[in-house]
């Protein structure tokens, strides 16, 4: 159907994932990784968003801080997926495996994804937390969280995507975390509102629409939108596409 | 087994491979031969699927690598030069990531990984990481994976380059093991191995076939013997501008 090599691609995805997932985990990585996320998203909640002294059952300032702790986080856990097989030669490897290049680009891309929501569920103590504290909209919870992994994944696509631009992670890392801030920036209100000061505000809303906060804002208030849905699905396989052409790419070069 | 069609490739600045056509039959190890850049691993390389010719094709058991990779590539063990590996997987994860990505059954897997692991001789460093591996074992781990899924073509790149004598034999006794059920290339810098290992020779340069014969006819066409006729060809034709 559709020309695509089905038979191709889940042996790719499952490949890459099973790969992925045991490279995280042979190492201190992924540990260290929902170590310090953890750490951080607490942190920023106690203490800057002053989360007891609101008083209320809600996870509003927890869920605040996902976006901009995700542009930090989400590339560094992408950073090293395809810039690593090009600086160890593996790419060479990959590329001779008869599995489709999609394949292993969806496979990597879940496995980094896999850690991330791990990272997300180990917050449950803050939903419990909050139970405590009185009587919590729960559904709303739920698919704030649910909306929060899909904007995971969103910021770990523009990572992986980066990633197979170069050969170095760090310039990955540095490069995925100003475009993750681009989208993230977008739809804040200084820059959405200076540039509906500057070139209208039909030109503010639209660059708004292009943010990753603006649509988790709307599932932050309990409203499962699905333009929001297609906005963060369609920015990921736009980003897998990307990522796909790019790795192709190596076969023209190598 | 396999059949190269006038394959090509250049890039920005000159032309790597300038159509190649052989054909190799099932029982046939042919040592591709040449000096460091003479278009040896990109030929490999564009068999194995990892680049895409300019022009021309190669057909893997009947599958064109060009317009049928996944077939053509699931015909092909390929060690690439230098045997990249996964630094943080152990021989037996890595093996059975291997066994993954060319789709064996459960049940194949484990005899599959078991009958590599005899076959390269890497029984005692299954569980070691490879990053503390010496490059010898590398290797060997590499030509294993190359071996997971009982590939009727087999593209060797270097295959005993970092090993020491005794491994050497080892992987000569393997290749010719092997060698009656499948069709063999590899590419070699040590030419002592090549009347070992080899039933026919290819010398390319520039991206050329400059010979296409036995060792012994190569060997007996200089009273140098192999040595000098490799060096007499080697360097033979003039550089072809892109």
């Amino acid at each position: 159907m559709l020309g695509v090599d089905w038979h191709g691609l889940v042996t790719g995805i499952r490949a890459a994932w099973r790969r992925e997932i045991s490279a995280y985990f042979a190492t201190p990585l992924a540990y260290v990784f929902v170590a310090i996320f953890l750490l951080v998203l607490g942190i920023f909640t106690w203490d800057l968003s002053r989360f007891f002294d609101t008083g209320a059952a809600d996870l509003g300032p927890f869920f605040y801080w996902h976006p901009w702790l995700f542009l930090l986080f989400m590339p560094a856990l992408a950073m090293r997926l395809w810039a690593e097989e090009a600086s160890q030669g593996t790419s060479e490897l990959l590329l001779s495996l008869p599995v489709s290049l999609s394949g292993l680009v969806i496979g990597k891309l879940l496995a980094a994804w896999t850690v991330a929501a791990i990272a997300l569920v180990l917050t449950f103590p803050w939903w419990i937390t909050v139970n405590i504290l009185g009587p919590a909209d729960n559904p709303a919870i739920a698919l704030t969280y649910f909306v929060s992994l899909i904007m995971a994944g969103g910021y770990l696509a523009i990572g992986a995507a980066v990633s197979a631009l170069t050969r170095s992670a760090v310039l990955a890392f540095v490069i995925g975390v100003l475009v993750a801030f681009i989208l993230t920036a977008a739809g804040w209100p200084l820059v959405s509102g200076a540039i509906a000061e500057v070139l209208g505000p039909a030109a503010g809303d639209a660059v708004a629409q292009f943010s990753f906060v603006t649509h988790f804002e709307t599932a932050q208030r309990g409203v499962l939108e699905l333009r929001g849905l297609f906005f963060f699905f369609g920015f990921i396989a736009l980003c897998v596409t990307l990522n796909t052409l790019f790795i192709s790419q190596r076969r023209g070069s190598t | 087994m396999l059949e190269l069609q006038n394959l090509k490739k250049a890039f920005e600045d000159h032309v790597a491979v300038a159509g190649l056509s052989f054909t190799l039959q099932k029982g046939e190890v042919l040592g591709f031969l040449g000096q460091n850049g003479a278009g040896k691993s990109t030929t490999m390389r564009m068999i194995a699927g990892v680049l895409e010719p300019e022009s021309g094709d190669a057909l893997v058991n009947g599958h064109s690598i060009t317009t049928a990779r996944r077939a053509a590539q699931s015909q092909i063990g390929y060690l690439p030069e230098g045997a990249p590996l996964y630094r943080d997987m152990t021989p037996l994860t890595f093996l059975r990531f291997m066994a993954d990505a060319h789709d064996l059954r459960r049940s194949e897997r484990k005899n599959a990984v078991d009958r590599v692991i005899a076959d390269a001789r890497i029984g005692n460093v299954t569980g070691q990481p490879i990053a503390t591996l010496s490059k010898g074992y590398r290797r060997r781990v590499g030509l294993a994976a190359a071996l997971i899924h009982d590939p009727p073509v087999l593209l060797l790149d270097e295959p005993t380059d970092g090993l020491d004598p005794i491994q050497k034999r080892a992987v000569r006794a393997l290749v010719a093991r092997m060698a009656p059920e499948k069709a063999i290339l590899i590419s070699t810098h040590t030419l002592d191995e090549v009347p070992a290992m080899c039933s026919r020779v290819i010398v390319i340069d520039k991206g050329h076939i400059v010979a296409d014969e036995t060792p012994t006819a190569l060997a007996e066409s200089k009273p140098g013997g192999l040595e000098e006729a490799f060096i007499d060809l080697a360097d033979s034709r003039e550089a072809e501008p892109c």
